[in-house]
């Protein structure tokens, strides 16, 4: 408990350090970290709220823009993207019925019956509420866990690494949507691109064919925002909807002390399930809002008024999807694993910043590690300070026509890109992989598998190569360490649990509700 | 042999493609043994695992159980005037400066969409000029040709 104390004060002394800063020419001191929280809040809610970027698509635009700040700075300022991005795609997922992104479609279900009814504002304010205290929670649970966590990770050697990996990579494909054999199709694309650039261990340049661009690898931002920013776009405005927003109903902003009541229990409940699923390798914020509602419907005595507008399907996921994303960042702070593909975003974005993720971090950079942690708390209270009063404003932005909007994604995008290596050639690449994410979205594939699997490539590369060199290339390896064969026992069992049937057609029923 | 499935046909068929081309240009480097992999060992042990995944796609979606699906029309109009307008941008960036280049973005992008009219685009076009110096130059201190070179030299 003392410990847990001492750190959070560790981090709390880094986010509120005071930092000389020259904004257009005059010089301030300000707590720039907390500075950087609120821009990220701000941006991520904005890009949130807006239809057709979803966090991983936000994320993926602003990255660049971050690589100009100081190490923290620039991952408080992503973090807080993330959250308000999710947030914001509830707004919109309440007001129009758009889901940002697929954790958002829950919220869809019944958030967006309450605002047909008017109630749409009690809706925004359930949502705020819930996910502020879960993502409270999440961050004290992230602050008690990781200490331990990182001691485990210390055990960690190469064999157990490739393992963890492996367990990663076979959570995100049988915990996600859509069919399984296409995500490992593209998790497997994913590992190939991966290697594509100079191999570490000989310096032998792979698959880059006297391009001199290529020899340093794909360059991350390049797929990130090809795929899911250029794609997005281009399907979106092939799509041409039309869209109902409920914007003049909200009239009163507070619940009544009924819905208070009702939602305090799924808020609870959900905030318990989001913070363990978001843990788990490939969990997080879409297990684990799907997994809230189910629970919530089960258990509920008003189940039939499940997607008509009944509070609990609103408040239970919301919290459980805050949770998720923010303990979501465990697996990454103490093992330098990403759990999906937002992590994996997060992991392009240390490694930028010459931050080896690792459980090294943790000792050799305590301000930095310590400092994100609590900035999560900062980041929850910015948003329900954004969120609540400024939701007028939020509103009219939904009202902005998406012919506007879509070339502005492409300019921020076109822009990002270029600024990170100043190379055009990058924006050519990024192009390339706007076509190569349609094919695939044509082809019925998803595309976030396979940023995973571009992230993790070279390291289980690295990790096998060691793991053989050290064993002398007996494959036994993996197997005789109880670690490695317990992570790759869970993974093969999940594998086997998807592959029933019994369990494949309530998988495809929780995923029919999109 | 009827194809069924079409859309999964393809998917498998274009996955056996990328599996096929991993794993045979692999084969030019250094396998090396398990004890001492070489950099052909990993791309194409995977490369492999790719193409027999996209077989087991492609296979799937022949046998008569498969659900019957097509591939939807391409978008090629939005396709070519989306992406070609950032190759566009990234062509002219250098030569033609920022603000320039951000005009032409804008107008053959817009001209995309199905509700695109001539004001409303060049509106948008000015305001993200604005934005962009504004964010990126003057804010992020971020380095770009901002004017066409024969007008500054």
């Amino acid at each position: 408990m003392e410990s847990l104390l001492t750190n959070l004060g560790v981090g709390f002394g880094a986010v509120l350090a005071i930092q000389p800063v020259d904004i257009f020419g005059l010089s301030f001191s300000l707590p720039m970290n907390v500075v950087y929280c609120f821009i990220g809040a701000l941006l991520g809610t904005l890009i949130g709220v807006l239809p057709g970027l979803g966090p991983l698509a936000s994320i993926a635009m602003l990255l660049p823009a971050t690589y100009a700040l100081p190490p923290l700075g620039g991952l408080i300022m992503l973090a807080g993207i993330y959250y308000g991005a999710q947030y914001g795609g509830s707004t919109t997922a309440i007001l129009v019925n758009i889901p940002g992104e697929t954790s958002s479609v829950v919220t869809c279900l019944d958030g967006y019956q309450m605002a047909r009814r008017g109630r749409g504002g009690v809706a925004l304010t359930t949502a705020a509420v819930g996910s502020f205290f879960a993502g409270c929670v999440a961050t004290v649970v992230i602050a008690a866990f990781a200490p331990p966590l990182a001691e485990v990770a210390f055990e960690f050697g190469p064999p157990e690494y490739f393992s963890l990996m492996v367990l990663g990579l076979v959570g995100a494909v049988v915990l996600a949507s859509g069919s399984i054999l296409k995500a490992i199709c593209m998790i497997f694309v994913g590992l190939l691109a991966g290697l594509i650039g100079t191999d570490v261990n000989s310096g032998v340049s792979r698959y880059a064919f006297n391009s001199p661009e290529l020899t340093d690898g794909i360059s991350f931002v390049a797929i990130a925002m090809g795929m899911f920013g250029f794609t997005e776009v281009i399907l979106n405005v092939a799509r041409r909807e039309k869209r109902e927003v409920f914007t003049d109903k909200i009239t009163t902003l507070f619940p009544t002390k009924e819905d208070w009541k009702r939602m305090v229990l799924p808020i609870l409940r959900g905030t318990g399930l989001g913070s363990l699923l978001g843990i788990l390798p490939g969990g997080g914020a879409v297990l684990s809002s799907f997994g809230s509602y189910s629970l919530e419907k089960k258990i509920a005595k008003n189940s039939e008024e499940f997607g008509h507008g009944a509070i609990e399907g609103l408040a239970g996921p919301e919290s459980a999807n805050n949770a998720a994303s923010q303990t979501s960042f465990i697996p990454l702070l103490t093992l330098g694993i990403p759990s999906n593909a937002v992590m994996a975003l997060m992991i392009g974005a240390m490694m930028i910043h010459d931050i080896q993720p690792g459980p090294q971090v943790m000792t050799s950079n305590p301000d930095l590690f310590w400092g994100l942690i609590v900035s999560m708390w900062f980041g929850n209270v910015m948003l329900i300070i954004l969120n609540l009063p400024l939701i007028g404003i939020w509103v009219k932005l939904l009202t902005v026509p998406y012919r506007l909007l879509y070339p502005a994604i492409l300019v921020f995008c076109s822009i990002g890109v270029y600024s990170v290596s100043n190379n055009v050639f990058d924006v050519f690449m990024t192009v390339g992989f706007g076509v190569v994410g349609y094919l695939f979205v044509r082809l019925g594939f998803e595309p976030a598998p396979l940023l995973l699997g571009f992230v993790l490539g070279p390291m289980m590369e690295e990790n096998f190569r060691r793991a053989l060199l050290l064993s002398y290339g007996n494959f036994s390896t993996f197997f005789t360490s109880t670690l490695s064969l317990s992570l790759l026992s869970v993974a093969a069992l999940m594998v086997i649990l998807v592959a029933l049937p019994s369990l494949k057609s309530k998988r495809e029923e929780a995923f029919k509700e999109e | 042999m009827r194809i069924k499935n079409q859309k999964d046909f393809w998917a498998g068929v274009l996955i056996i493609v990328v599996g096929v081309f991993f794993a045979g240009i692999g084969t030019e480097y250094k396998f090396g043994t398990a004890a001492r992999m070489g950099p052909g060992y990993f791309p194409t042990v995977l490369g492999v695992i790719t193409a027999l995944l996209g077989l087991l796609l492609a296979a799937q979606a022949l046998s008569s159980k498969a659900k019957s699906e097509s591939i939807e029309q391409f978008d090629w109009f939005v396709l070519l005037l989306v992406l070609g307008s950032v190759t566009v941008f990234g062509l002219l960036l250098r030569p033609m400066g920022l603000a320039f280049s951000i005009l032409v973005l804008v107008c053959i992008a817009s001209f995309a969409s199905h509700e695109f009219n001539w004001k409303s685009a060049l509106i948008n076009a000015i305001a993200l000029i604005v934005l962009s110096f504004g964010i990126f130059v003057y804010g992020l201190n971020l380095q770009f040709p901002l004017w066409p070179k024969f007008l500054v030299n």
